[in-house]
C-alpha cells in the first residue's frame, strides 16, 4: 500500500511530489504526459526564469529535479479509482492501491461539445459505465471517447450490454482492439432521442454521400444506441473525479477547499483541474498545499 | 434514517405523502451514490422526508421514472414528480428544492 500517489507530471504534480517526499510519504507519481505545457514555447512571467525556458523544459526540469530527491515515477494511462476507504488506481501498468490521491493532471482535452450530450444527461448519457451498466442489459450502447480509457468503459459495459460500440468522433483510435467491441471513426454530428436517447447521428461524410447518391440510396447516418457513455481522451482528473463521486464545480472544475481538499477524504486535487489561474505559479502553490496537507491525512491515519 | 422505499410501500410513503418527499436511487456499486448516501441520511435527519430505493432489488420502479443514471434524487410533491437531479448533488441544492 502506497502512502500517497500523485497523478500527473505537471508543476501540480512535482511540486505535491516534492513536499511529500520532504514529508517521508515516499510519494510514486504516475505520468500520463505532458498535458498544457507542451504548448508553453517560452515561460517569461514564472519566477526565477531570466532566461526563459520551453514549457517542455520546465517539465523535463521539473521531474528530474523530483527524482533527483527520490520521487518514484511511473509512465502509465490512468483508466478509473475504485476502493472506498483508501483507493485503487487503474492504469495500464497495474493497479496500485493507496491511502492518500492528489489528482494534477491539468485540463487538457475539453470535450466537443456535442449537441444532445448535455442535454440527455441522466436520460441515456452517462459518465460512468461502473455506475449505470445495470440499466442497459441486454440493450446496445455506445461509448463516446479514444484511447486506454474508452476502451477500459467499453469493456465494463460489454459484461451487460447486448452490443458496445467505441465511436471516435474522427480520431484513428488508439487503442488496442477488442474482438467484441466494435469501432466506428465517423465524426458525430449530435445524439438525438425523445424522453431518452436513441442514437448517434453522424456527420454527413462527403465521399460517403456521393457514393450513396450515385447508388441512389440515402447515406445511413443514424446508429441506434440507447445509452451514450462518456470516456474522452484519456481519464484526466475531473473524470476521475466525478466517477469518484467528489463533487465539480459549476464550470466542471474539482471542488477544492483552500487546503486543496476535495470533498472525499484522503483526495486532493491541484493545478489546472481546480480552474482558476491557469498558470504555473498557481499549480505550484496547489501542489505543495496538497503535498503537506496529503502527509497530515496520512498521519492522522495511523 | 432515509426511509427504504420499495415497490411495495411507494404509494403510500411519497405518492400520498403529505410532505414533499425527495427520493434517492442508488447501488451499492456506484461509488457516488456512496458519496450521496450521507448527505441524505442528514436530510433525514433534519426532519425533511427522505427515501432511498436500491435500484438492484427496485428495478421497476427505476424503469417506471426512466432512471438510466445514478444517483438520480427526484422531489415528489401531492403524488408527482417535480424536480430531479442527475449526479451527485449537494446538501444546499436539495436542501433548497425541499424547501422551495
Amino acid at each position: 500500500m502506497e502512502k500517497v500517489i500523485i497523478i500527473g507530471a505537471g508543476p501540480a504534480g512535482i511540486s505535491a511530489a516534492l513536499y511529500a517526499v520532504r514529508g517521508n510519504l515516499d510519494p510514486l507519481v504516475i505520468n500520463n504526459g505532458i498535458g498544457a505545457l507542451e504548448k508553453a514555447e517560452k515561460i517569461e512571467n514564472y519566477y526565477g526564469l531570466e532566461h526563459p525556458l520551453s514549457g517542455q523544459e520546465l517539465y523535463d526540469t521539473g521531474i528530474g529535479q523530483a527524482k533527483a530527491l527520490g520521487v518514484r515515477m511511473l509512465d502509465a494511462q490512468v483508466l478509473g479509482v475504485g476502493g472506498f476507504d483508501t483507493f485503487v488506481v487503474k492504469t495500464t501498468e497495474g493497479d496500485f492501491e493507496t491511502q492518500s490521491l492528489i489528482l494534477a493532471t491539468g485540463s487538457k482535452r475539453a470535450a466537443p461539445k456535442i449537441p444532445g450530450v448535455k442535454e440527455f444527461e441522466g436520460k441515456g448519457v452517462s459518465y460512468c459505465a461502473i455506475c449505470d451498466a445495470f440499466f442497459y442489459r441486454g440493450k446496445d450502447v455506445a461509448v463516446l471517447g479514444n484511447g486506454d480509457f474508452a476502451m477500459h468503459e467499453a469493456k465494463e459495459l460489454s459484461n451487460t450490454a447486448s452490443t458496445v460500440t467505441i465511436y471516435t468522433n474522427g480520431e484513428e483510435p488508439e487503442f488496442t482492439p477488442e474482438e467484441n467491441i466494435s469501432v466506428n471513426t465517423m465524426k458525430i454530428q449530435s445524439v438525438e432521442g425523445g424522453d431518452l436517447v436513441s442514437g448517434i447521428r453522424l456527420a454527413p461524410d462527403v465521399q460517403a454521400q456521393e457514393i450513396n447518391a450515385e447508388a441512389g440510396q440515402q447515406a445511413n447516418d443514424f446508429c441506434p444506441t440507447e445509452g451514450v457513455f462518456i470516456a474522452m481522451g484519456t481519464a484526466g482528473s475531473t473524470e476521475i473525479a466525478r466517477q469518484m463521486g467528489a463533487e465539480l464545480t459549476e464550470k466542471g472544475n474539482i471542488k477544492v477547499n483552500e487546503n486543496m481538499e476535495t470533498t472525499i477524504p484522503g483526495l486532493y486535487a491541484a493545478g489546472d483541474c481546480t480552474g482558476g489561474l491557469l498558470q504555473v505559479a498557481k499549480a505550484v502553490y496547489e501542489g505543495a498545499q496538497a503535498g503537506i496537507n496529503a502527509g497530515k491525512y496520512v498521519r492522522s491515519l495511523k | 434514517m432515509a426511509k427504504e422505499i420499495t415497490t411495495a410501500n411507494f404509494e403510500t410513503e411519497v405518492l400520498k405523502s403529505e410532505k414533499p418527499v425527495l427520493i434517492d436511487f442508488w447501488a451499492t456499486w456506484c461509488g457516488p451514490c456512496m458519496r450521496q448516501g450521507p448527505v441524505v441520511e442528514e436530510l433525514a435527519e433534519e426532519g425533511y422526508a427522505v427515501g432511498k430505493v436500491d435500484v438492484d432489488q427496485n428495478m421497476a420502479l427505476a424503469q417506471q421514472f426512466r432512471v438510466v443514471s445514478i444517483p438520480t434524487l427526484i422531489l415528489f410533491k401531492d403524488g408527482a414528480e417535480v424536480k430531479r437531479f442527475v449526479g451527485l448533488t449537494s446538501k444546499e441544492e436539495l436542501k433548497s428544492a425541499l424547501e422551495g
